[in-house]
């Protein structure tokens, strides 16, 4: 079986800000990756190529063995997309959002049922289908959006920071089904975090900083070359200390270039 | 292109999320009451059509006015989805822009068909009689120029990226819409700069469709209502189409 995603030399700009510059790295079958970086240095940016929302500038990504530039919809089938904000229709209700995800992946009504039943019985909730999604907190939100994502059974899960503003409780929670997920279905994992902790589980991870991948390889690895007990430290020691410009200022920046284009 | 999987789910999704929020369907009651019933008598003074009851008058206006707000307000659906998250689980599904530009043209042009459509409970209210022909005819014509005004609200929307600039938008684009449809009082007088946007108004011939099927009173041949109300819906799907389809 081929790679689940192979990126080859990707880059990125907006206008003169290069987001990603020139990254190179594989995710094999099964594996649980991870992909950290500080804010700003081009994460989500990445994910949104690998994901079709965004055209590189260079380079390929080939997921599942198709190639995201020519091949959007085979590769849209073979991932499964947690985003950083909820994208929940809130004012729907658990099994509505379901149905609808089934509907836009061309199932049948009756696959859309039984998979249904299956995925909310595997987050634990099984008995809300009837619920509007407003009322829920926001653990049981991403536990929804896990639940939605696993639905057309994809070979690849990405999650991008999909335990950010959880409590500690309902992160272990949701690794917990990640890492069963990974290893009871066989589907790979790519993820990112803020919290380090959390990259201990993965069996590869890489730290990618102004655009450019500055360490890739194991835990036990990267904790050996540095010489350092945790991840954390790890990726203080490879990152620096600086604190960042935040990716959403980034972002703020890119529209308001966009903006002034159109005026003129 | 024609993915109806993706359309219909993009149509019933709009429909279920309209039907559950009240104020919505407070505002397509009072709308009519408070132009048709409110301005409406208050104005019929000063309006002089030999023949005509100036509320029969409006009462096509008032169809055109209700289904274009209702049009304009279901794209800006769309902007909400983009704030607020979910466009993005369409966007990422195996589905084709296009696709995404039909469902919302779709469940648009449906909502402000039956917002239109509902303007008719008021016609027992000023003594205007519709015949059921009358009624029948009325059907497809509400929903050609809901069609028309979806079609703008998209391809205004699909521009768009924050709320504050479809606020604008809504205001220098719905309201002079309206009033310079023919909706309100007829355009005789109004002019020449003016003029220029009453003839490229889409409004205005929609209006003028309106009128013709419930009153008999026509001031554009029916080909140019027809086909002026055509060539813009296709226009403005294409821009959407257009706009849908760009990747950065």
């Amino acid at each position: 079986m081929n790679d689940a995603i192979v990126v080859t030399n990707l880059s990125k700009s907006f206008e003169t800000v290069k987001a990603v510059d020139n990254i190179s790295f594989t995710v094999k079958d099964s594996e649980v990756f991870a992909f950290l970086g500080p804010n700003g240095a081009g994460k989500t940016t990445t994910i949104s190529v690998i994901c079709g929302l965004l055209r590189p500038t260079n380079g390929t990504v080939v997921l599942n063995g198709y190639d995201v530039a020519l091949n959007p919809n085979e590769v849209r089938k073979s991932i499964g997309v947690i985003f950083q904000d909820p994208s929940l229709d809130e004012r729907l209700t658990v099994y509505e959002n379901l149905d609808f995800h089934g509907m836009i992946y061309h199932m049948s009504r009756q696959l859309r049922r039984q998979r249904i039943t299956e995925v909310l019985e595997l987050v634990g909730l099984g008995d809300k289908s009837k619920t509007i999604v407003r009322t829920f907190s926001g653990g049981m939100k991403r536990r929804l959006e896990i639940a939605r994502g696993l639905m057309h059974r994809p070979r690849v899960m990405i999650l991008d920071e999909p335990t950010t503003g959880l409590d500690p409780q309902t992160r272990a929670h949701i690794w917990d089904y990640v890492i069963k997920l990974s290893q009871e279905q066989k589907i790979t994992i790519f993820f990112t975090t803020h919290y380090l902790d959390e990259a201990e589980v993965c069996d590869r991870l890489a730290i990618i900083d102004h655009g450019r991948i500055a360490a890739l390889d194991t835990p036990e690895v990267l904790k050996k070359k540095y010489q350092k007990t945790t991840l954390n430290d790890v990726f203080l020691e490879v990152t620096g200390y600086d604190i960042r410009e935040d990716e959403g200022d980034a972002k703020e920046h890119f529209s308001v270039i966009v903006k002034q284009k159109r005026l003129k | 292109m024609f993915d109806f999987d993706a359309i219909y789910m993009i149509w019933i999704r709009d429909l279920i999320r309209h039907f559950r929020d009240r104020s919505r369907l407070l505002g397509s009651i009072s709308r009519p009451i408070l132009w048709l019933l409110i301005m409406g008598t208050g104005l019929r003074g000063s309006f002089s059509m030999p023949g005509v009851n100036y509320l029969h008058y409006i009462f096509p206006g008032i169809i055109a006015m209700n289904l274009l707000f209702a049009s304009m307000m279901s794209t800006i659906s769309i902007i909400w989805d983009r704030e607020f998250g979910f466009l993005k689980e369409i966007l990422v599904a195996p589905i084709s822009r296009t696709a995404i530009v039909m469902g919302k043209t779709l469940s648009g042009s449906t909502i402000a068909f039956i917002e239109g459509m509902f303007v008719m409970i008021f016609a027992p209210f000023i003594h205007i009689h519709l015949p059921l022909l009358t009624i029948l005819l009325l059907m497809p014509a509400v929903f050609f120029a809901a069609f028309a005004c979806t079609s703008l609200g998209l391809a205004i929307a699909a521009r768009m990226t924050s709320f504050e600039g479809f606020g604008v938008i809504s205001n220098f684009v719905i309201m002079p819409m309206f009033f310079l449809s023919g909706a309100m009082f007829p355009l005789a007088n109004l002019p020449a700069v003016v003029n220029h946007f009453v003839l490229i108004n889409p409004m205005t011939y929609a209006v003028d469709l309106l009128r013709s099927i419930t009153l008999g009173l026509r001031a554009y041949p029916l080909w140019l209502d027809l086909g002026y109300i055509a060539a813009f819906t296709l226009a403005m799907t294409a821009i959407s189409v257009f706009e849908f389809n760009k990747v950065n």
